[in-house]
């Protein structure tokens, strides 16, 4: 059974905005029937003010699909369409306190209904540019049909370039194997091997600024991906095993924080060669 | 009654007499078997007693046609690696597209990595095999096939003598992952022309962690694991003791009750099946109906989808499965169902429900009970469902599709 929050099973048992909406004016139908989620956002808008007065849905999909769909409805309800537009897949995960990384497509689903939504209010076509794929990297949320996409359009040749551009495999590294074999089936031939780090002497215990030099060499090594998203990563501070992160701008694929945190955790527990708790500071974003 | 395990093909409670068997085996004879001292006591032959049983479970000839593994994806493993490093000439495998995953990942690895050929008989709307296309497949270059022996979702039971027949004309190991038929139907080893077979103890109220390979005396035979003794050399590590106590006791067990697993939980099988399917609208139940175990049931609820029904009646107490994309973390639904054709609107709305001897009148009514509900309150959400019905296509909803 999925390790769901108890917000997810509290809008899935008890959704909230569901069934057809009389007199809508704003209806967006968006799914993946072969994932098994299909979801139809109906919005009723008042022309005059371009404010969402009621949104309502109906959802064919797993727990989390429906979760996600009454958590848009209650997120986008009283706002005008320009700001419900602001929201993204994220903002519903966060509503929801947070999804499996297998499930955040679902969230993903809830934002496109919308946009189709909006498409249809004004007139306009939406076209879906989102692809999706199995999952492989589970620490950091990202599947195949994006590690496909991006290993092609930059002519990516090894496990470590599809970590440094997509994040995939940059976390427990337990996924390398199907990543290699995306790499083989793109490129016809074996990727270049990652390099394996040179076997560590059994380290004394570390001292607070070793431990500290250490988690920073990590997260200095780790920037550069996160730049490439427009965003940034910096240490706040060390208290034991915790780690305070502060993380600002948007990731291109990186679904939600939450993820991406988990992602961190995992790497610098493979450095420190010891459990780390990492949790997000409270830096202003930048 | 309010609660129903109606999830035995996933995995079935240990029966207490099993687990009584075993416990004096984990605090007073913990002894290796091995080993030359009385802590090992009477437990080197309690293994070859145990090993009996799952002979007489088979049918078997001869006891050392038995070799204990760890599980069934194990034996399924050993098996078609150990025909095709026996064979190495043969650069082929027969299998079937609805098999068990320990049995398709590893050929589609041996396909990819090993530049082995596979081929994957496909199966009609019933999942009844295709025997056409496998007679056309077989071939001197097949080193080994591997049918399933029963599915384990829709039950449906493939005529395996008959292709493990056709096999062996052509000089093919038979290898069948018997996992989900093993102590529900009457197997004869004796005078069968299969020559490696699959079997899991916790399928059979045995604990998880234990299995056993069938191979015929004659089969050639090469081990997974290499190491010391046991097993007679074919399978090296040390024993799971406890295990393969428990795996005895459970062949034991299933073999005096597979009259009644044919009988009365049959009975309750189809009284489940057919109160479901009178109760909810737009519900059939999937499978070659009359081949089938007894014990399994696959309906599919149109219009809805599994994980959100089973989280539902998990809340009231019912436990089952599905074959569909949202419990397995993958995005497809069961590749199973896909292959027998179902819609998509109803693959995904699949559930089995498994059955075991432990299973009563009053968990089947507690299913009949509470299901119809669950399956309405779904579809009151579902945009493929008016207020009355399925929404006509022509009016219908047509989702943009990634």
């Amino acid at each position: 059974m999925w390790d769901y929050s108890e917000k997810v099973k509290e809008l899935f048992f008890n959704p909230k905005n569901t069934g057809v909406l009389e007199g809508a004016n704003a209806v967006g139908d968006v799914g993946s029937i072969s994932c098994g989620d299909a979801l139809r956002l109906m919005l009723k808008v008042d022309p005059e003010t371009d404010i969402i007065v009621d949104a309502r849905f109906q959802t064919f999909g797993c727990g989390s699909a429906i979760a996600s769909s009454s958590a848009l409805t209650e997120l986008i309800i009283g706002k005008t369409v320009d700001e419900a537009l602001q929201i993204t897949n994220q903002d519903i995960a966060e509503f929801l306190g947070g999804l499996p990384p297998e499930k955040m497509h679902c969230s993903v689903m809830g934002a496109e209904a919308l946009h189709a939504a909006v498409a249809n209010y004004r007139g306009e076509e939406w076209v879906d540019d989102h692809e999706e794929g199995a999952l492989v990297c589970k620490c950091f949320a990202v599947d195949s049909a994006l590690i496909e996409k991006v290993a092609r359009e930059n002519s990516l040749r090894s496990v470590e370039e599809v970590t440094f551009y997509t994040k995939a495999g940059g976390g427990c590294q337990s996924c390398h194997e199907k990543i290699e074999d995306i790499l083989q089936a793109l490129n016809g031939r074996q990727p270049e091997p990652v390099k394996v780090a040179a076997v560590k002497a059994a380290a004394p215990a570390l001292t607070l600024v070793q431990k500290i030099q250490k988690i920073s060499a990590v997260i200095d090594d780790m920037r550069p991906q996160f730049q490439m998203d427009g965003g940034n990563i910096e240490l706040v501070d060390v208290e034991g095993d915790t780690v305070k992160l502060a993380m600002s701008g948007s990731c291109m694929n990186c679904q939600s924080s939450g993820v991406t945190i988990a992602g961190i955790q995992e790497r610098l527990m493979l450095t420190l060669g010891r459990p780390v708790r990492v949790i997000p500071a409270s830096a202003p974003h930048a | 009654m309010t609660s129903a395990y109606m999830d035995n093909n996933a995995t079935t409670r240990v029966d207490p007499a099993v687990l009584q068997s075993i416990l004096p085996y984990f605090s007073e004879y913990y002894g290796n078997p091995s080993s030359m001292h009385s802590f090992g006591g009477d437990v080197g032959k309690r293994l070859e007693e145990a090993r009996t049983s799952v002979q007489s479970l088979l049918g078997a000839e001869h006891d050392s046609e038995i070799i204990f593994t760890s599980c069934g994806t194990e034996s399924d493993n050993t098996a078609i690696l150990s025909a095709l490093s026996a064979q190495p000439g043969r650069r082929e495998i027969v299998t079937s597209i609805v098999e068990h995953p320990a049995v398709l990942s590893l050929c589609e690895h041996l396909e990819r990595h090993e530049g082995y050929r596979i081929h994957y008989i496909p199966v009609d709307r019933l999942g009844r095999i295709n025997m056409d296309a496998y007679e056309a497949a077989l071939s001197e270059q097949v080193a080994v096939v591997s049918m399933m022996y029963a599915n384990n979702e829709t039950g449906t039971i493939f005529p395996i003598e008959a292709m493990a027949r056709m096999a062996r004309a052509k000089g093919a190991i038979f290898h069948t992952d018997a996992v989900q038929a093993v102590g529900k139907i009457p197997l004869n080893m004796r005078e069968s022309a299969i020559d490696m077979l699959s079997l899991s103890g916790h399928k059979l109220h045995a604990p998880k962690g234990i299995g056993a390979l069938y191979v015929r005396r004659g089969t050639r035979f090469r081990p997974f694991l290499r190491g010391g003794h046991q097993e007679r050399g074919r399978r090296a590590g040390t024993e799971n003791t406890t295990g393969v106590i428990a795996l005895g006791k459970a062949a034991e067990l299933a073999l005096s009750h597979l009259e009644y697993e044919n009988t009365r939980v049959r009975a309750m099988r189809d009284r489940l099946e057919q109160g479901l399917i009178e109760r909810v609208p737009y519900s059939f139940a999937n499978g070659d109906l009359d081949n089938r175990l007894p014990n399994t049931a696959s309906i599919s609820f149109e219009y809805i989808e599994g994980e959100a029904i089973l989280m539902l009646l998990s809340r009231a107490g019912i436990a089952a499965s599905s074959g569909s994309a949202c419990t397995s973390g993958s995005l497809e639904p069961s590749h199973v169902l896909r292959a027998m054709d179902i819609p998509y609107t109803a693959a995904h709305g699949t559930i089995r429900f498994s059955l075991s001897r432990e299973t009563t009148d009053a968990e089947v009514d507690w299913v009949l009970t509470q299901t119809p509900a669950i399956i309405e309150q779904l579809r009151r959400l579902s945009p493929y469902w008016g207020s009355n019905g399925p929404i006509q296509s022509d009016k219908g909803f047509e989702p943009v599709y990634a």
